[in-house]
């Protein structure tokens, strides 16, 4: 079981960087859901996997009596699950917003981050030279 | 959106999703359920209320703006694991009442803080993205 | 009861949810905001005076005893780093209530600003790897949040960047997680130090340790992982630059000083072999990239990397001197960026852009701003009695001491370089007459909001330069602790409390 795991979330880790990389933002938020998802996988393996209940205590015990299913890597893929939700949410609505104001989704056409022009940099060592 | 039948099962189902993300609240520390899913659930209710009547219709019906319960459910989770502190415990010790097994507690402050918090955010994001 | 842990990150959160509700206030939220920064700058020098008294102190969260809960751990690197969040985020909250219009200081920009210092405080003070996942995760989307703030276009394509490649190297560490928990089957630190210390899969536990190192390499900045930093810092507005600048990427080193002293310590020669290369890798590119810059911001940007070298280089040459020097270089270079940055600001303020080329004149004018910038860059290029003299002297001798001539030579040169790049704004910004344009040095009458915290800062830098024997002990006290971490181990795993 553990195998069948590995290669799926291999597979998904793969696919999520090849559209990771690509040009487009909407692509990029699937390639990063993916990841996120290919991950959680990842964690749910590690944590054992094994043929048990359910981490529950019956009514009237104060006990577990039997051998039940790992707790940790489900708080752990749960945690991991609600705070990879919330960031690609704000993913979402910031590429949104993006497109709304520069118009495109594709990367190459997005102007440089910078708020001001650059200059060369011939222009700076000539410049030392002429100071006080 | 402009559908007789959504509206008309807005009227029905809406409702009954609150009282399943409460109830869902209420067992989440003994089974299955708790704050996160809650929270999820009861926006699912709230977002069929804006998909079929308007993003006007949810803030009258909600009569408080969605950021005071993001305020107001951070304040509870913290207070929560207060009463710990005033018994001389560590930050965030479960204490029920009246016994141990019981349902009211510490636990139950906190998840309903949860409950508040992503509800709130939830309900900001998607009354920004409507009224955009 | 070592519950006093817990206000350095409760502060911050209360203040935060309370601003949320008095979102129709805005005079009342500012006036909490400051007071909640204030408080939290109380607590981290509570938590550092308890530590400095009473030892490493632990706190286990929810009474469920360690490893089975979360511990919140405070030993001197911690509580150094405490105490050094709480004065930038004091300063950055002072110079914000100058910086930005009031329409734009109400809503949510103080809810997030304190979800951002309690995050912050969260990650110095955890004592699990999984919880330090969690705070980074705050710290993150806050930091997302104020990126945005104003909604410039060119925070935009800023952000974007920013945003995906942070998330890249949070879903990296997660992954090193899962293996981790997976071989180990704890993720409490201190357990975790007990568990390596006998584990037989050396060279999977070697690939994880890889694997932790690209994830806080990407977060501090790291060659090659730190091309995000140039292509984000310098578009938000200049307090929340000041603190990403002086924090973020310092909790990156943080992280990797914390798991690599702690955790992944069963082959040293590998793990720190190979950050020993990186770092001067990243002094090197840093520095040469900031020569090439022509912007103010940018400068500076470039600059964290190259300083971010520096700190990697004292915890990859593992030797008590290097390590204190790591720390002492931490303290001094947090508070200095982010100064520099709120300096740039100051600037921006006169001469109306930030492009080297067409400022000028700064030092005739306004001779306050000129000594202002003098002092934290000089301290950032290394010169006496300044604080970044102390911290370059302690990592190049260390470096002498175990016989790593090459290292240090890069050190010294990129320490020149350094000097290259501050003579450059210097001569640049502040000596040379203002150049004939369209852009003239204005008559701009200071808010004392702006010029108090850059005021202190410097006073900070100054005291740390000409008083660096107490730093010096502290920082000392904290590499020892870092490199024989039994104690941290006794306190967190034989019971936190009584």
């Amino acid at each position: 079981m553990e195998s069948a795991l590995a290669i799926i979330s291999g597979s998904m880790v793969a696919g999520g960087i090849f559209l990771l990389l690509s040009q487009n933002l909407v692509r990029m938020l699937f390639g990063l859901i993916m990841l996120s998802n290919a991950i959680n996988l990842v964690i749910f393996a590690a944590g054992g996997l094994t043929h048990t209940k359910p981490a529950l205590i019956k009514t009237g015990q104060t006990i577990l009596h039997t051998a039940v299913a790992n707790a940790l890597p489900q708080a752990l893929i749960l945690t991991a699950i609600v705070i990879g939700f919330a960031l690609l949410v704000f993913m979402f609505v910031l590429f949104y917003r993006s497109y709304e104001t520069l118009g495109t989704v594709d990367t190459r056409q997005m102007p440089e981050s910078d708020p001001e022009p650059d200059h060369g940099a011939g222009t700076t060592t000539t410049r030392l030279e002429h100071g006080p | 959106m402009n559908s007789i039948i959504l509206k008309t099962a807005t009227r029905l189902v809406s409702a009954l999703v609150l009282v399943l993300s409460i109830y869902l609240l209420w067992r989440g520390h003994h089974a299955p359920g708790g704050g996160f899913i809650a929270a999820l659930v009861a926006a699912t209710g709230f977002a069929l209320v804006v998909l079929s009547e308007g993003p006007r219709v949810l803030r009258r019906g909600l009569r408080i703006r969605p950021q005071y319960l993001i305020g107001a459910g951070m304040g509870l989770s913290m207070g929560a694991g207060l009463v710990g502190m005033m018994r001389q415990q560590p930050y965030l010790t479960g204490i029920w009442w009246p016994s141990a097994n019981a349902v009211v507690g510490t636990p139950l402050l906190f998840d309903l803080g949860v409950f508040l918090v992503v509800l709130g955010a939830i309900l900001t994001v998607l009354l920004a993205l409507e009224e955009s | 009861m070592s519950n006093i842990l817990i206000y350095p990150i409760l502060l911050p959160f209360v203040t935060a949810a309370a601003s949320l509700l008095l979102w129709r206030k805005p005079v009342l939220q500012q006036a909490l905001s400051l007071a909640g920064a204030v408080g939290h700058l109380a607590a981290c020098v509570a938590v550092f005076a308890v530590v400095r008294g009473g030892g490493i102190q632990a706190l286990q969260v929810g009474h469920w005893p360690a490893p089975y809960g979360i511990s919140l751990v405070a030993d001197h690197l911690s509580a150094l780093m405490l105490v050094v969040t709480g004065i930038l985020g004091t300063a950055t909250a002072v110079y914000a209530r100058g910086e930005l219009p009031a329409h734009l200081r109400a809503k949510s920009f103080h809810a997030l600003f304190h979800v951002l210092l309690g995050g912050l405080s969260g990650a110095f003070l955890t004592g699990d790897l999984f919880n330090l996942y969690v705070w980074f995760e705050v710290m993150l989307m806050a930091s997302f949040g104020l990126m945005t703030w104003g909604q410039r276009r060119s925070q935009f394509t800023g952000a974007v960047p920013y945003v995906v490649i942070n998330l890249l190297a949070t879903l990296l560490f997660l992954m090193g997680l899962a293996l981790l928990y997976g071989l180990t089957g704890t993720l409490n630190m201190a357990h975790l130090h007990q568990k390596m210390l006998t584990h037989e899969a050396r060279g999977l536990m070697t690939a994880i340790a890889f694997l932790f190192m690209a994830a806080f390499g990407i977060k501090a900045g790291m060659f090659p992982l730190f091309f995000w930093l140039p292509a984000s810092y310098h578009t938000p507005p200049i307090a929340i630059s000041a603190l990403f600048a002086g924090m973020l990427t310092k909790v990156g080193v943080y992280a990797l000083i914390r798991t690599f002293s702690l955790v992944f310590h069963h082959d040293i020669a590998t793990t720190h072999g190979v950050l020993l290369v990186i770092a001067g890798l990243t002094m090197v590119t840093g520095v040469l990239g900031a020569a090439a810059q022509n912007t103010f911001r940018r400068i500076l940007s470039f600059h964290i990397i190259s300083q971010v070298g520096y700190m990697l280089l004292g915890l990859a040459l593992w030797t008590p001197l290097a390590l204190t020097g790591a720390v002492f270089y931490l303290v001094h270079h947090m508070i200095v960026k982010a100064n520099l940055f709120l300096v740039s600001g100051l600037s921006r303020d006169i001469s109306g852009t930030l492009d080297l080329n067409r400022m000028g004149g700064l030092y005739r004018a306004y001779p306050l701003v000129a000594t202002l910038f003098f002092i934290p860059a000089f301290s950032l290029a290394g010169f006496p009695p300044l604080s970044g003299f102390w911290a370059k002297l302690l990592l190049i001798q260390a470096s002498l001491q175990i016989e790593h001539y090459v290292v240090a030579a890069i050190a010294v040169a990129v320490g020149l370089m350094t000097i290259f790049s501050m003579v450059k704004i210097w001569i640049e910004a502040f000596w040379k007459p203002c150049p004939p344009s369209d852009v003239d040095v204005a008559e701009v009458s200071y808010s004392g909001w702006k010029i108090a915290p850059v005021c202190a800062l410097a006073l900070i830098t100054l005291l740390i330069g000409i008083g660096a024997e107490p730093v010096y002990q502290l920082a000392d006290t904290a590499a020892r602790e870092l490199m024989a971490p039994q104690a941290y181990v006794q306190a967190v795993l034989k019971g936190g409390h009584p």
